[in-house]
């Protein structure tokens, strides 16, 4: 018999399970696709832990509680700490002078200092404290460390009204939720085995900002567009044309990668594009990560977790 | 004050509504900005944006749609048809980019756009450079309201070309003008309003500031002093010093 019900099996309704089975609770956990794909946002994600150089544009909240994010998910999945990269054409150089100041934890380095590959560029800032993810292989291996406690995820179409005991929803844009809203984001994934990058480097740039997430086998996930849309139409031509030129004004031999996938979606954000834990009654709605699914889910789950069990009201708490 | 379409504003402050760190953060810069319009972009959201769009008609501002980032004058009149139907309105902020590195004007396809739009029963704010023959012929066009640059967008530049806007504004003495683009701080606003343009628009000084609600505020002081210091009829620049208390009679000790 399950204590609680979860509705959603991305990112943030199974970091909720893996929290509560911890705490020694028994989750049920139901998603009408079944395990994560293609078809929820968690799976196009960057797997960038990177609190500080998102407080450049986020709430201080999101720095704050982002930077629990890598220790939390080293516990289930492999977590590269490298820091961060920040880089800036030569023309762009006042970008990088105003990141450097709204971006404290940073240290000017020679960017060919930490990627020999990026010794053109002359000025960078090195944010060592941060770090990145697979997205995949930390869905993959969230599910296994469930799996291992003897919880699997149902394929089931399910609304909280028809389940019994508390319900934690995180079924993103799928739930009904008002003031939540959708922003796109395209990516694309290279494979570019000639280049070496060994962290997430950012490109600052005034109208088209990248950036780049190592994964294994050559791969490089190139993210990502932010528009206020609730399109879901895949990549258009023009966002492909920012992201691979930025690319290719990082390291020309982008240039020669082959382009693996092309993708767009969603992502769910209320209107501060902080997460939400939405309590109405005996339902939770975890939801609104916006751009910061892996960093702020682990976060997100604890809060939920410590009102769920003590009824402790977290700063991402709203009693609806 | 001159209106525009048969409108008088509030403030002569507009903001766009690009690039802020959050919906909720543009909402509050708005606030403190006493803004009276807010631009808005439909290219990028492929008709998909309600839920933006809806908040900013929240705002409780006058939305002035523009067709940013079209690069033909085809792809501005589609644009400008599509923006009618979503936010019901025919202002319309007329962009037509010559040139993508820059961003600046093109003129002809602007022309082209004004006359086409303008024939359609449009209320045309195109967004121009100081030339006063473009100026003259998008008069001719059917505009009743001037949108030269003070610099290329987002460059923060200020006023960069103080001779010809000082032209262009004693060119047309009664035409509406908006100082759009290239305004980077609150004294280029002030600057813009003391000599003589009725309005700024600005998007990018806020949106990426520290604090974009204190910019906002910032500006919104800014766009008062300036419009007050117009009214109130500025001295001229001298060459020479002049003392305020005459040197005759005054004690020598």
């Amino acid at each position: 018999m399950a204590d609680i019900t979860i509705i959603g099996a991305g990112v943030a309704g199974l970091f909720a399970a893996h929290e509560l089975a911890r705490r020694g609770l028994r989750p049920r956990i139901l998603d009408r696709n079944g395990p994560p794909g293609p078809h929820g946002c968690s799976w196009w994600a960057g797997g960038m832990l990177a609190p500080h150089c998102e407080g450049v544009t986020a709430e201080p909240v999101i720095t704050r509680l982002g930077a629990q994010a890598a220790d939390a998910w080293a516990a289930i999945t492999p977590v590269a700490r490298r820091g961060t990269l920040v880089v800036a054409l030569d023309r762009d150089r006042a970008e990088l002078t105003r990141f450097a100041r709204r971006c404290p934890a940073h240290q000017p380095c020679a960017p060919g200092d930490l990627e020999p590959g990026l010794a053109h560029h002359r000025a960078g800032l090195h944010v060592p404290s941060e770090a990145h993810l697979d997205p995949r292989r930390a869905l993959a291996d969230l599910i296994a460390a469930l799996s291992a406690q003897g919880i699997a995820i149902e394929r089931a179409e399910a609304e909280p009204d028809g389940i019994q005991g508390p319900v934690i929803d995180a079924r993103g844009l799928a739930s009904p939720l008002p003031g939540l809203r959708g922003v796109r984001g395209e990516m694309a994934v290279l494979h570019a085995p000639d280049i070496t990058l060994s962290r997430p480097v950012r490109l600052l740039h005034p109208r088209h900002p990248l950036y780049i997430v190592p994964r294994e086998g050559g791969l490089f996930m190139l993210g990502a567009t932010q528009i206020e849309s609730a399109s879901r139409a895949p990549a258009t031509a023009r966002s492909a044309l920012e992201l691979l030129s930025a690319a290719y004004a990082l390291d020309s031999r982008f240039a020669e990668g082959s382009i693996v996938e092309l993708g767009a979606d969603l992502r769910p954000a209320f209107a501060d594009n902080i997460p939400r834990v939405v309590v109405r009654g005996r339902v939770l709605h975890l939801n609104g990560l916006f751009r910061h699914g892996y960093l702020m889910a682990p976060a997100l789950a604890r809060q939920a977790a410590d009102y769920l069990t003590d009824r402790i009201k977290g700063e991402l708490i709203h009693e609806d | 004050m001159r209106d525009f379409y048969g409108v008088t504003l509030d403030s002569p402050l507009m903001l766009g509504t690009a690039q802020y760190p959050s919906p909720a953060i543009l909402q509050a810069a708005f606030r403190a900005s006493g803004a009276s319009v807010a631009t808005v972009s439909l290219r990028r959201e492929g008709g998909q944006g309600q839920a933006f769009w809806s908040l900013i008609r929240d705002l409780g501002v006058r939305v002035l749609p523009n067709t940013a980032g079209c690069h033909s004058a085809r792809e501005a009149v589609t644009t400008a048809r599509m923006a009618r139907e979503v936010f019901e309105t025919n202002w319309i902020k007329l962009e037509v980019i010559g040139h993508a590195d820059t961003l600046q004007p093109d003129p002809f396809g602007l022309l082209d756009a004004a006359e086409t739009l303008s024939a359609e029963g449009f209320e045309v704010f195109p967004y121009t450079t100081e030339d006063q023959v473009l100026a003259g012929r998008l008069l001719d066009a059917g505009c009743k309201v001037l949108m030269p640059w003070g610099a290329p967008i987002g460059s923060g530049l200020g006023l960069n070309n103080r001779y010809g806007l000082r032209m262009l504004r004693a060119a047309f003495p009664d035409v509406p003008m908006v100082i759009d683009a290239g305004i980077g701080l609150p004294s280029h606003a002030a600057d813009a309003l003391e000599m003589g343009f009725d309005a700024v628009l600005l998007n990018t000084a806020v949106a990426q500031a520290g604090d974009p609600e204190a910019m906002a505020r910032a500006f919104g002081l800014a766009v008062q002093a300036g419009a007050l210091a117009r009214a109130a009829d500025p001295m001229e620049p001298r060459e020479m010093a002049a003392p305020s208390t005459p040197l005759i009679g005054k004690a020598w000790l």
